[in-house]
Formats: C-alpha cells, structure tokens, sequence
C-alpha cells in the first residue's frame, strides 16, 4: 500500500467519524493527562526525598522557663555541656551540630513570620533554644531520640523527617488516586477506540468487501484502522502533554529560572521526561487495541 | 485449472448440502456456464473458488492451489488471480469509475504510474473510454456492470468468476455484457466462470454449460444450451425423480385427474 493512498484513506476515515475520532482522542487526553498527574507526583516526591534527606535536621529542644513537662526550669548551663558531650559521642552517626539560642531563634521566627500579627506576643525566651543535628543516616533517628528524650534540660526531640513523611504519604496517596483513575479512564479509551474501529468497519464495509475480493492483504485492509486510531491516540497524548504543562505553569509557576525552587519542587522539565512514558503508553493502547479489535471483527 | 474433487459443501442449518459430491475440471482458457435454479449451488461453487468458505469434504484445486491447505495469509494472494463480478455490481458510490477501478490496484500497493496507464487501458476495454469521471450513480446499469468487469479484470486475474451478472440488466444490455466477457476470454486467455438463469445468452454463446440441481451436477456439456437439447425427461432426471413418468402427465390426461393430483 502506498503511502499518499494510506494517509488519503485514514483522512477520508477520520472525517466521515470526526465525532468519533474526537471522543477518543478526549478520552485518551484525559487518562494520560491522570496517568502524567500520578508520575509527576511520584517524581516530586522523588525530587524532595533527594533534597530534603541530607538536609534533615534532628532538633533537640532544651527547656525554657515556660516548658512544660518533663522540664523542670529553664535549661542550666551543664545541662546544656552534657547534651553536647552525648552527641559528640555519637559520633559518626551524628555528622554536625548547630547550637541554636534562643535569641537566634527569636530572630528566626521573627523573620519567618514578619508579616504575621501572631509576632507580638511572642518575647526572647518563648522559643526554646536547641540543638540542630544532622545525621549520617538520617533513618537512624531513633538512636538519638531515645538518648535525648526525657533527658534533663530536653523538653523534646524532634525529627523534620516525619514531617516530610506526612507529605509524601499525601503524595503517595495522591500518585495512587490518580493512577487508579487513569487505569479507569485508559478502560475506557480502549473500550472506545474498540467501538469506533468496529463502527468504522461497519461504515467501510463495501471497500472492505472490495479490498477482499480483489485480494488486499489483511495489513493492507487493517492498517487504514490501526493508523487512525494510532493518530487520535497520539493527538490525545499530546494534549495531555498540553494539559500538563498549563497545570504546571499553575500550579508552579516558571521555576526554571529560580534555582532554589528548581531543586525543591518539579518543573516544566520534568514533564519532558515523562512525555515518551505518555507517548508510548498511546502508541501500545492504539496498536494492541486496533489489532485485538480487528482480528475478532475483520476476519479476512 | 480450476478443479473440484467430490467436493461437498453443507451449512450449518441446513437440511441438504449446498453442494453434494461434486468433481469437475475447467482448463485454462475456458469459458462456462453454470446454469440451474436459484438454490442448486451456482454461487456456493463460485465462493468455494475464491475461498471466501471452506469445503465440508473434497478438495478445490484453483490455479495449481489446494484450497483446504491453503493458509488463510495465501488465501489474498490466490484472490489476486481471480477477478469477481456480481449481479449488484457492487461499486463504491463515492468514487468515479477510474476510482472505482484504480482501487483494486491501490490496495494491492501498486505504483501510481502502472494504475495510470492499466485504468484506462482497462476502461478502454470495457468500452467506458471518456467516462472516467462519472459516478456510479450517473451510469447506466450496463454501464455499471462494466465498471465492475474493468474492476474485476484491471489486475490480469486468470479466472474472472461472475455471479449472475445480467440478473439486473435487460436482455440486450445482458448480452453485450456476456459479449464483453467472452472477448476478455478470448483476448487474454482468461477463465470464464459465470453462473446465470439467462436462457439466452447461453443459447446464444453455445458454450460449456454445467447445470446443478439440488448442489449435483445433472449435466455438463460443452457447447450446450440452457436447457437440454433433446427435451426430454427421460434424458436428464432430476435426483429423487428416476422414473419421469411420475412428474410428466400425458397431454390427454383428464384436467380433473390433474387438478385431484394437485390436492394431494
């Protein structure tokens, strides 16, 4: 089959089923698009495990005059030496500690929130003074927890990294809604690329009949079908792809050019890098599904 | 080469076989007649040769092929050697008659410039020159049946099958088509097979003539007629009807004792 004559008959098909044509290509957007949702969440969480996990801190707050349980007052100058020497000891495992006082952490969370009128009523001595750690193996942050807590002068230990996994339970949650969603949706795109190949074949049922009978090959008669539904499934990927990036630009904004951001959240990038997922993910659903659909419905 | 060996075909809801034991030879170059009833067979025959469906038993050899050992990838290359005609034409209504006839060479991928000289060539031969751009729906049935023919024959099939393809024309029209198909018979050599219940033509054309009844060849006869030349009963009894004297009543016979049979 010639080339010119191939593209002639899939144009000829796709406008005599423009509405079908159309209803596949949405269908295909769609449960691409929930698909690239779902990956480009997993490669956020990715992208913030590779941050965030060298940079997590475990923080040891000492007691201020207004702690409660298990302080006992404020914080005496060798319950402080102590926490010190413990942590020195437990080394390799602790890589560096920061001591941070309170008025450094007064100056802190004054400048974090600035703008807040929650600020006014905070005073030096509110926000305890700690020990920022950082761990060679920040899993390991049991060991320090249990040395530190219920210590004299601790009023608590604190791991980021279970903060950070509250988010990436959401993220995890998120990544699964949206691939079960689109495992519904890509049901549906083949039931309907199956439906509009059937009608299609119904539709060309004469020049089917003639292309039998004067001997075409079964690819000859089949690819007019499997290249249309390829076609509608490829433009449904790469308005997915279209889709994603507006979302993007939503939802992040332009980030490639701030470089903290860059490191912390994905960005228009990172779609790229999903797009060959998305694309071949089309190509297989439009080739494995015209070729199933024709080989029950277009026995030569 | 085409060639039927005991060959039977049944279907799946049906009393009696729609061809019932049948061996017979056509030779290259032949052009036969199939004549008899609607029912007798004529069409299972032809779909046999082009092995649209398969035989209950026996063999059909087309074109030095076993049909029943062919595999269904080679079934679109034996059908390239055979051109089809129906009764309804079966023409493409969005397409003109050059289309029409270019199709059954694009879908076998053949280049551009072959289809441009083999379609007119073609409809030269059929005799639609200068009609090329008219649509299906603008010919005459005659015309049609001869866009179909061109179509049948564009790629130089050995065998051209036709399935009653006067049925829709008048006698005169029916004629020149059967004309048409003798002279592609003649000028290229190609097998002829047509099945018809078009006395005239047959008598006119004094062929071979294959009659079914009831799936069974009753007669086959080269240079024959529609009907047997020697009318008698006694000469060709249909199957179940050995003794003729049961069918035929003398011409003398009582018109009461005909109408009492009648009642039985």
């Amino acid at each position: 089959m010639r080339l010119r004559f191939l593209l002639g008959d899939v144009w000829v098909g796709l406008r005599r089923n423009l509405s079908m044509a159309i209803s596949v290509v949405l269908v295909t957007m769609i449960s691409l698009f929930l698909l690239g949702l779902g990956l480009l969440a997993q490669r956020q969480a990715d992208v913030m495990k590779g941050y965030w996990y060298d940079r997590v801190q475990v923080s040891i707050f000492l007691c201020t005059a207004t702690s409660r349980t298990p302080c006992t007052g404020p914080v005496t100058e060798d319950q402080k030496q102590n926490v010190r020497s413990q942590l020195e000891q437990l080394r390799p495992l602790v890589k560096e500690v920061f001591f941070e006082s309170e008025q450094e952490a007064f100056d802190r969370f004054r400048e974090q929130f600035k703008d807040s009128p929650i600020l006014g009523n905070i005073k030096v001595g509110e926000i305890p003074s700690s020990y920022r750690v950082q761990l060679s193996d920040p899993s390991k942050y049991e060991v320090v927890a249990s040395t530190f807590e219920n210590a004299p002068g601790v009023s608590s230990v604190q791991d980021q990294k279970q903060v950070l996994e509250r988010l990436f339970t959401i993220l995890n949650k998120f990544t699964r809604y949206a691939v079960a969603l689109a495992v519904l949706m890509v049901l549906c795109a083949v039931l309907l690329m199956a439906t509009t190949i059937r009608q299609a074949a119904f539709s060309r049922r004469r020049e089917i009949g003639i292309m039998r009978l004067v001997g075409a090959s079964n690819m000859a008669i089949r690819l007019p079908f499997i290249a249309e539904t390829l076609i509608a499934a490829l433009v449904g990927a790469g308005l997915a792809l279209g889709l994603l990036f507006a979302a993007m630009r939503a939802l992040v904004g332009d980030n490639s050019r701030n470089v903290v951001l860059r490191q912390v959240a994905i960005g228009t990038t990172d779609i790229w890098h999903i797009a060959p997922i998305l694309g071949g993910m089309a190509f297989a659903l439009a080739i494995i599904t015209s070729t199933i659909t024709l080989w029950r419905y277009l026995r030569v | 080469m085409i060639r039927f060996e005991n060959v039977t075909k049944a279907y799946p809801r049906s009393a009696r076989p729609a061809l019932d034991d049948i061996s017979l030879e056509i030779v290259r170059g032949q052009f036969v007649f199939v004549v008899g009833p609607s029912g007798s067979g004529k069409s299972t025959m032809l779909r046999l040769v082009i092995r649209e469906e398969p035989t209950s038993s026996g063999s059909v050899l087309v074109a030095g092929n076993d049909l029943g050992l062919l595999p269904p990838r080679k079934v679109p290359r034996l059908r390239r050697q055979i051109g089809t005609v129906f009764q309804d034409f079966r023409l493409l209504p969005n397409k003109n008659v050059t289309q029409n006839v270019a199709f059954a060479l694009q879908v076998l991928g053949r280049p551009n410039r072959v289809i441009k000289t083999l379609v007119p060539e073609t409809l030269e031969l059929v005799g639609l020159q200068g009609k090329g751009r008219r649509m299906p729906h603008e010919l005459s049935g005659g015309e049609q049946q001869r866009v179909a023919i061109a179509r049948a024959v564009v790629n130089k099939p050995a065998i051209l099958l036709a399935d009653e393809p006067t049925g829709n024309l008048d006698p005169a029209t029916s004629l020149d088509i059967v004309r048409l198909l003798a002279s592609i018979n003649k000028q290229y050599g190609t097998t002829v097979v047509m099945a018809t219940h078009d006395n005239v033509i047959v008598d006119e054309l004094q062929r071979r003539v294959i009659e079914l009844e009831n799936g069974v060849v009753v007669r086959d006869e080269e240079q024959g007629t529609y009907v047997p030349r020697a009318e008698s009963p006694v000469a060709h009894p249909a199957p179940g009807h050995e003794h003729p004297a049961d069918l035929w009543t003398n011409p003398d016979a009582d018109w009461a004792e005909e109408h009492v049979r009648g009642e039985d």
